[in-house]
């Protein structure tokens, strides 16, 4: 046993190599926080998409006949002070809420992807540009900036608002995306392996592409998962103001800032929105923090 | 020191032109009929229009509208709303009210983000750094709009802790459960900065000497560790004033109380174009300067960028 | 303030004749999530008065661990001292209750760091950090502290000190801040000094200013010098005795003369043949072959067992024993005799 190789071939077999990804994965699947976050984003997906599985209830008749009824057979929350059932009406809020949400995370994300890897590969002026834009868009603290642009997007009255609040958020929410993605392509980009490609000739836009995303894209991924929840609820804060969705849209902003004075005669109305939308918002930050710590152990 | 300071100033110079001007360019820029988005969907008077184009100058190119915008603001010459106030004059009345709240809401927030940071801090994994932790996650869950009208429910009418609403003079023990309720918003982020940059120096080998000159465990952490995990906590100040403008919009109207953000919010819910633009650009204005001034701190605080 | 020596004095098993300080079968491990790295594994060192110790060794045989089991400043946890006694002035520092051990830091033992700038709080001066010193060990003054304090500066040949002594530790020179940290450490006339690679962040020229300085402080003061480096050009000069470590435990303690001219275990045989020569100019060089071993999975028997080019059967299964081979030499390898050559 005199050959100094043999410890090394004895170590190699218990290294097998496996990708980021599935060592995330592996690492998540163990986790009870991920397990709660996931499956209570199933269920307000579901109930976006498919309301009618939750209740055969109509959120939009409402009789004044039953105004501020208690809880009964067939509506479990009771009904608010026109007459609404409580509890078909918050099912049907996480609609807009999660259309609303994902659209401008989708937004925000875009913005911030090409932005992010524009400052971050080219260095330099393009760089020092971006960087005082994104200074200059956070030098407007954000319901500021949102509430004079959901004003002016929403000023038709015949619009119902949704296309006015996913343009606000996804236009003010992109720049934490865009420097987290500007900080991982930089260091993408210092490692051998992209040296080594720029050197053999590939053009910036397959760099970027095959090489540096695909190593910044998880936390990237984290910060678009906790900026989803950050959007659901910047939703039900611009309704809440009366920026956001109006009139007879359904919304858990509008439902909370509607119960909001009648709450000392009936409270379920405030309670029940208030409820859905913060464990909605908590699902995607828990997410987003498994998903961190899943990629990054040392984090913790 | 003094290249900094000046550094710093011509910066926000810059900022200020900036974000002024996307403000006004969001509100202004590039739309048909500019009084009537000023007034929503309200029917407007003549004299009403002229009025508002003597304050506008909405008649001129666009450049000059911003420049009449920016040097009413620079003069403190702010209009009228469409009430016919002058919106100067609610600022002023609303202004001490906002201040006594947030610096209420910082104090507290800081007091309870520091204090509980650092213990976590010290000893991570622990039974105490568990509970904050989920405590803070929670915490951070709750949209200001869950918050403000939850905690007025139940501490405020149910529990019946707190007055649940304040009156026109809005005194300390009226604004208690609001600052409460605004320092939620901040205090997660806080906590969990202080926690992590306080594990960080723990680890540091100034602490390594620190412990190594034989000082006692107290002054290890008093003198040593505390004052350089401050310093990411006290940059994270000059991001939470925005954090706190937003949610003193909610909080003041579910509070009832006569502040910048309950005019602010009434403004938008009565199609007050000119107080929002005008409050807006405000409280743009002082979001720049706290920022400043937080940076100034950062300086005292830590030599390495003072002498740069 | 009461007199901090007149305290040291009056403790229970103080002999001032036993050997200033003997490190025994020292063992610390570091509890991890990765699992048990068993960083230092029976560690003896002893250290007399005005001598200088050199302990050598490749990166993460655990030489600063040992440092810092001996000052008592591990990070605890993941790091836990499992066995041992570290003996000063015949007190086993190990068993004192925390408040005592406080004392013996800085009064009794000092210990330099590699990395001045970052072992020094970047947001206090250099006056204030030295100060500091002087007002919780000795109740000076807060003036009378400011004095000692550009004093020392003084004495490690801090130019311009009274001015200097209000700057911020960025403010200096790499070399500057070494010395900066050398006061600190010579603040309170300790008797034992551990100076974890002292020069090592340093260019060459003021590596040696600094080892100068060290050196005739140390004579000054007559003064116990543990110096750790992996120089072993700096180690030539300046060092009575070596002691060389791998995998956590000393291989080989010896004057120095002696381990260069016949080393007696072939792991620091190895290490100073992968010293380049200048009488051996153009022949290649024999590098030590592998890597240093995992601390979480230490091969059995002779630690070095795998990359020994002597290692035999018996090295995988037994432990070497400790050979006294002469009044001061220490070693532990099973074939000795051959790797002497004798
Ligand atoms: N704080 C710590 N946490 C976990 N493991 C540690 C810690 N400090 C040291 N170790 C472990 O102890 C081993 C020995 O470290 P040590 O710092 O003593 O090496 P060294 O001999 O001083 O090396 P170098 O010459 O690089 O300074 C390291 O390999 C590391 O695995
Ligand atoms: S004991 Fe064996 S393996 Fe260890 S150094 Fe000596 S000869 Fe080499
Ligand atoms: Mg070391």
């Amino acid at each position: 046993m005199s050959d100094p190789n043999a410890v090394v071939a004895a170590e190699a077999p218990s290294r097998t190599p496996r990708s980021l990804a599935g060592d995330a994965w592996l690492d998540l699947r163990t986790r009870k926080v991920f397990w709660i976050a996931a499956v209570l984003v199933v269920v307000v997906l579901l109930m976006a998409v498919w309301p009618s599985l939750f209740t055969s209830a109509d959120p939009r008749d409402c009789l004044l006949a039953r105004k501020n009824a208690g809880a009964s057979g067939g509506a479990p929350f009771g009904y608010d002070f026109q007459g609404c059932d409580v509890y078909a009406k918050t099912v049907y809020g996480a609609r807009d809420s999660i259309l609303v949400g994902v659209t401008a995370t989708l937004i925000a994300g875009l913005i911030g992807l090409v932005v992010g890897l524009l400052a971050g590969y080219f260095g330099r002026w393009v760089d020092a540009l971006l960087s005082r834009f994104v200074d200059l868009v956070l030098a407007i603290p954000f319901i500021l900036g949102a509430i004079v642009l959901a004003r002016r997007l929403s000023s038709d009255p015949e619009s119902d608002g949704v296309f006015a609040v996913i343009v606000t958020l996804g236009v003010l929410g992109w720049t934490t995306a865009a420097r987290v993605m500007r900080s991982a392509v930089i260091s993408a980009k210092n490692q051998d392996y992209v040296a080594a490609a720029r050197m053999l000739g590939a053009s910036p836009a397959r760099l970027m592409l095959r090489h540096i995303l695909p190593n910044a894209i998880s936390p990237f991924i984290v910060v678009l998962t906790v900026l989803l929840g950050i959007n659901i609820a910047g939703e039900a804060t611009l309704s809440y103001l009366g920026v956001g969705l109006k009139g007879d849209s359904i919304s858990w902003g509008l439902a909370i800032a509607e119960a909001g004075p009648y709450a000392r005669t009936v409270a379920a109305p405030l309670v029940w929105p208030s409820v859905f939308l913060a464990a909605t918002v908590l699902a995607f930050i828990m997410l987003g923090d498994a998903i961190r710590d899943a990629f990054d152990p040392k984090l913790r | 020191m003094f290249r900094y300071i000046v550094r710093r100033l011509l910066q926000m110079v810059l900022t200020f032109f900036g974000a002024t001007f996307v403000v006004y360019a969001l509100m202004f820029a590039n739309i048909d009929d500019p009084l009537q988005a000023l007034v929503g969907d309200r029917p407007l008077t003549d004299t009403q229009r002229s009025a508002l184009n003597a304050q506008y100058h909405l008649n001129d190119g666009f450049f000059t509208q911003y420049w009449h915008y920016v040097s009413g603001l620079l003069t403190g010459d702010l209009g009228q709303s469409l009430t016919g106030r002058p919106i100067g004059d609610m600022l002023a009345q609303a202004w001490p009210v906002t201040m006594r709240l947030a610096l209420l809401a910082i104090v507290i927030a800081a007091a309870v983000a520091v204090g509980a940071g650092v213990l976590s801090g010290l000893r991570r994994g622990g039974a105490f750094d568990t509970v904050t932790l989920v405590l803070t996650l929670l915490v951070l869950a709750m949209p200001i709009v869950v918050l403000a009208p939850l905690a007025q429910l139940v501490f405020g009418i149910q529990l019946g802790w707190f007055p649940p609403t304040a009156t026109r003079d809005a005194n300390l023990y009226q604004l208690l459960l609001p600052a409460l309720v605004l320092g939620t918003l901040v205090v997660a982020t806080e906590l969990r900065v202080t926690r992590a940059s306080v594990a960080e120096n723990l680890r540091s080998d100034y602490v390594r000497t620190a412990r190594a000159k034989g000082l006692a465990p107290k002054r290890v952490v008093g003198v040593h560790v505390l004052r350089n995990s401050l310093i990411p906590v006290v940059t994270l100040i000059g991001v939470d004033i925005g954090v706190l403008m937003s949610g003193a919009v909610v909080t003041e109207g579910v509070f009832n109380i006569p502040g910048v953000g309950f005019n602010l919010l009434r403004g938008i819910r009565t199609e007050d174009g000119p107080l929002v633009v005008s409050f807006v650009s405000v409280l743009v204005i002082v979001f720049l300067v706290i920022n400043l001034i937080v940076d100034l701190l950062y300086a005292a605080l830590d030599p390495r960028i003072r002498y740069e | 303030m009461t007199d901090i020596t007149a305290q040291m004095d009056a403790l229970p098993g103080m002999d001032p004749r036993a050997p200033l300080l003997h490190v025994d079968d020292l063992h610390v491990e570091f509890r991890t999530r990765d699992g048990v790295a068993r960083a230092v594994n029976g560690v003896n060192l002893w250290l007399n008065p005005g001598e200088t110790l050199a302990v050598l060794g490749e990166s993460g045989c655990g030489k600063s661990v040992t440092a810092q089991a001996i000052m008592g400043i591990l990070d605890t946890p993941p790091g836990h001292v499992t066995a041992g006694r570290v003996l000063y002035r015949g007190v086993d520092l190990l068993r004192l209750p925390e408040n005592e051990r406080r004392k013996v830091r800085a009064n009794r033992i000092a210990m330099i760091f590699q990395d001045a700038l970052s072992a020094l709080n970047p947001v206090y001066t250099v006056g204030f950090q030295l100060a500091e010193l002087f007002r919780v060990h000795r109740g000076a003054s807060r003036r009378e502290a400011k004095r000692r304090a550009v004093d020392l500066l003084d004495q490690v040949r801090i130019p311009d000190a009274r001015r200097r002594v209000d700057d911020y530790p960025h403010q200096f020179s790499g070399g500057m801040r070494q010395r900066v940290m050398i006061a600190m450490a010579l603040a309170l006339d300790p008797e034992v000094l551990i100076a974890d690679e002292p020069t090592t962040a340093l260019d060459v020229t003021v590596q040696a200013q600094i080892m100068s300085l060290l050196a005739d402080l140390q004579r000054q003061r007559n003064m116990g010098l543990i110096l750790i480096t992996h120089d072993m050009g700096v180690v030539a000069d300046v060092a009575d005795r070596i002691a060389v470590m791998y995998a956590g435990k000393v291989v080989e303690d010896a004057p120095v003369y002696d381990i260069y001219a016949h080393p007696a275990h072939a792991y620091t045989k190895a290490l100073l043949e992968s010293i380049p020569r200048l009488d051996h100019k153009g022949q290649p060089l024999n590098v030590i072959r592998g890597l240093p071993p995992a601390l979480t999975d230490i091969p059995s028997g002779c630690a070095f067992h795998p990359r020994c080019a002597y290692a035999r059967e018996i090295c995988r299964l037994e432990p070497p024993p400790s050979y006294q081979i002469a009044p001061q030499r220490v070693t532990s390898c099973h074939f000795v005799r051959e790797v002497l050559g004798v």
